[in-house]
């Protein structure tokens, strides 16, 4: 007993569940705003591998985070407008794209760091993205451990998590979108451009997992490692699915992924059986999705592409 | 009843607010719509009058901005539009309520109704567009509680919003595709009376519509389309439904049911008491028993969902019977299979044509072989010999009359009459000794309805039994030779067809006992 209580009692716990939910959250919030226009969009995991890459290739090209960070979101976006175009305008099937984007990303990633950096990897000197550390905020109990001495792109995707709630459920875009994700006719009929709101949703769940990809390489490391984002790209489908299509949802779900990922660093040195508890974040996934902890009903017309009469 | 159409002469005389010029729209081998002009006049119900698959559809939907004309031209108070959208429609003051509705149901009434054209801002103001929304329905007297969510309402209720959503954005004409095919009798009603009223406040009004009494009832003009092409313009003052009938098909049409008199043979079907749950649990048939002879149509009465759909499919193998047994031809086929029903020789026409009936994204030939497709006649040694697939398809095409005559199309690329000839087609191929019909007729047209209605009496004079469900007394009463009438799951009485009245039937329906 007094083991588990040193385990959870200790802040670092709740510190790294945070920092190691970043990378879910930020997919799960994009894939939010793809899958409410009505597209499922698999090739997040792609898309942040890409971030992750030219993130690294920009910062270490420029000696600065902030140039790496805007590379990623560009190549990110670019990326998505690919996916997107395909899967909008040529109406592909969008599971087979998200595929063909991600094994795409994860062989053109890994030749351009050997073809670019060579067999050493990365340069050691690659800058990182700042963390923040206020004293003030240090000294406040229980939040201060928490939250000071993060990256600041913790703080960032905590306050893009409100504003997306606010965007979707507050805003005139916002109701769109979710109108072309549930009846893409209907919405049409209203005189909305469907295929408009629809790049758009791709974009957005572009961006946010490309600077989910710059966390992984340049804001909790300062390297790139091939496919270093290890499925997190599904994993947070898996979260948004189990946030039920909301942003605050999401958040909750990646957050309690991550905090199983936090819950097997601990446990891995406690417990014999070390690789059952790497499973931890995994068969946590696995339980979300086979619906423990209610049904959720997707956007009615995610995944389907739309066609206008002509 | 009646009442809305007298109103309409004294405005009859205003020019046309919107025009419609030697419009032609093709599609891919069939004209759509070949030459046709309209106009519609303010305060004027212009009803359009047509078969399905007469063009309405296409026509309407060109005016709206959804498709767009190879030919001809749309005037708006004589001037030309160019409709490039649904948008360019709605800013022109067209609106448009859509056979299948065009809502959202997770959605409040509120922000279905200003969604494309909600308050200005960023924000989006949901207390504002409620309140523009209230201020708009009762300008129009259209009781609507905008913050209820459109998933929760009536149908009726859910046309409501469509019709406030057409004027939310001020719309002037107003079109309605087919607006009663989905309403109870009392909403037809209701819907009238708005009419009547919008016609007043000088909205023009397009009424499609492929039912004759309605359309005498409320038109102020009325014009047959037929084949894509316009055939006459008329006052009802001037017409009658037996002509516009004809003028619709383009032959003499039989309005009456002609049937050769009631020859009972041995019972073929025995139903005993039977009790089946919903897929709730809840007990929807509670001991039902009838008796159907040969040569007998046994018609099921009833105001929807008191059991009808899980009584059928009960007894086809669809749905698990709790209890009870179904017998046919003394053999006990109760919790049989759907495939084992089949073979015994029962034949089910499903009461959703699209869900239950067709697998729309197969071909009409491939809908003809599902219930047989590993069946002597079509497959060899566990192959689908194709080239008798197509021959039964292109017999069966032309024996049932379906258009366009091809196979190879797609199901769901066929009107709702020709995907009901292909079902017909494919069960009364598999010579059934029994048919089980569930509202075999609905949404059709005059044509169809003539047609199924005499295969259905064929199939009786030859001999064998029919269970025909319908929530069309009419339709009941004209085909029935005895009437079961079903309340909460039980049967109130059955009475001969001939003996039956409307009001008897209407008032076991509603469960008063022994009355008819």
């Amino acid at each position: 007993m007094s083991g588990l209580l040193a385990i959870f009692g200790n802040m670092q716990l709740w510190a790294s569940t945070l920092s190691l939910s970043v990378p879910l959250v930020l997919p799960a919030l994009g894939g939010t705003f793809s899958e409410r226009t009505g597209v499922v969009n698999i090739a997040m995991e792609g898309i942040m591998l890409i971030g992750a890459f030219f993130a690294v290739f920009f910062s270490s090209l420029t000696m600065n985070p902030w140039v790496g960070l805007l590379g990623a979101v560009v190549a990110g976006g670019i990326m998505a407008v690919i996916f997107a175009w395909a899967a909008i305008r040529l109406r592909s099937d969008q599971v087979i794209i998200g595929m063909a984007v991600n094994i795409f990303a994860s062989g053109l990633t890994a030749y351009l760091l050997n073809t670019i950096f060579g067999f050493g990897g990365t340069p050691v000197n690659t800058p990182m993205l700042p963390h923040l550390n206020w004293p003030w905020l240090g000294r406040i109990p229980v939040l201060g451990p928490l939250l000071n001495d993060q990256s600041i792109l913790v703080y960032i995707t905590l306050l893009l998590v409100v504003a997306g709630h606010f965007f979707l459920f507050h805003t005139r875009l916002g109701l769109r979108m979710r109108a072309v994700g549930e009846n893409p006719e209907a919405a049409d009929t209203a005189g909305i451009n469907v295929y408009r709101i629809r790049y758009l949703g791709v974009l957005i769940s572009g961006f946010l997992s490309a600077l989910a990809g710059a966390y992984l390489s340049i804001g909790v490391l300062n390297s790139f490692e091939v496919d270093m984002t290890n499925g997190r790209g599904y994993i947070a489908l898996a979260a948004m699915i189990f946030g039920r299509w909301t942003p605050f949802g999401s958040f909750g779900a990646a957050l309690l992924f991550g905090f199983a990922s936090a819950l097997s660093m601990p446990l891995q040195s406690s417990v014999a059986a070390k690789n059952l508890v790497q499973m931890l974040p995994y068969v946590v996934t696995i339980l979300a999705l086979i619906g423990v902890g209610g049904k959720s009903v997707a956007p009615a017309a995610d995944g389907v592409p739309y066609e206008a009469e002509k | 009843m009646g009442t809305p159409a007298a109103q309409g002469s004294k405005t009859a005389n205003q020019p046309p607010i919107l025009e419609l010029q030697h419009i032609t729209k093709r599609f891919p081998g069939v004209v759509a719509n070949d030459d046709v002009s309209l106009d519609f006049r303010p305060g004027e119900i212009h009803a359009i009058l047509g078969e399905n698959g007469a063009g309405k559809t296409t026509l309407m939907n060109i005016i709206y901005g959804l498709y767009h004309p190879d030919e001809g031209q749309v005037f708006m108070e004589g001037r030309p539009l160019n409709l490039e959208g649904p948008h360019a429609a709605i800013a022109h003051g067209i609106g448009m309520v859509h056979q299948h509705f065009m809502l959202i149901p997770v959605l409040t009434v509120a922000e279905n109704i200003v969604l494309g054209s909600e308050p200005p801002g960023f924000r989006f103001d949901i207390r504002r567009a409620a309140a523009e929304v209230k201020k708009i329905s009762e300008a129009y007297h259209l009781e609507i509680d905008p913050w209820a969510k459109v998933g929760d309402l009536t149908v009726g209720l859910q046309q409501r919003v469509e019709i406030l959503k057409a004027f939310y954005r001020r719309a002037r004409v107003l079109i309605l595709d087919e607006p009663t095919a989905v309403l109870t009798p009392s909403e037809i009603e209701d819907l009238f009376q708005i009419m009547a009223r919008l016609k007043a406040d000088g909205i023009a009004i397009a009424f499609i519509s492929h039912k004759l009494d309605e359309v005498m009832q409320v038109a102020d003009r009325i014009t047959i389309m037929r084949r894509g092409r316009v055939v006459r313009t008329l006052l009802p003052t001037e017409t009658n439904p037996q002509e516009l009938a004809n003028l619709m098909v383009g032959r003499e049409v039989v309005l009456q049911v002609k049937k050769s008199p009631y020859r009972p043979g041995p019972v073929l079907v025995d139903v005993q008491n039977l009790v089946v749950a919903d897929e709730h649990n809840y007990p929807r048939v509670n001991g039902v028993s009838f008796q159907i002879r040969r040569g007998e149509i046994l018609g099921l009465a009833g105001v929807d969902g008191n059991g009808q759909r899980e009584l059928i499919e009960a007894i086809v193998g669809l749905r698990p019977v709790r209890s009870g047994k179904v017998l046919f031809a003394g053999r006990d086929i109760t919790g049989l299979s759907p495939r084992q029903v089949s073979r015994a020789g029962i034949s089910y026409i499903p009461q959703d044509r699209q869900g239950d009936g067709l697998v729309l994204n197969f071909t009409v030939a491939e809908n003809l072989i599902l219930k047989d497709y590993n069946g002597p006649q079509i497959a060899r040694r566990g192959r689908i010999d194709f080239r008798r697939v197509r021959e039964r398809a292109q017999r069966l095409v032309g024996q049932y009359g379906v258009a366009p005559p091809n196979p190879s199309l797609l199901a769901g690329n066929l009107s709702g009459g020709n995907q009901q000839k292909v079902i017909l087609a494919r069960e009364m191929g598999l010579a059934p000794e029994f048919l089980i019909a569930a509202q075999p007729t609905r949404g059709l047209d005059v044509g169809a309805i003539e047609y199924i209605h005499k295969r259905l009496l064929e199939l009786r004079d030859q001999g064998k039994a029919i269970l025909l469900f319908s929530l069309e007394l009419e339709e009941i009463l004209s085909l029935s030779d005895e009437i079961a009438v079903i309340y909460k799951g039980q049967i109130m009485d059955i009475v001969p067809g001939d003996k039956a009245t409307r009001e008897g039937l209407g008032l076991l329906m509603l469960g008063a006992r022994k009355s008819a």
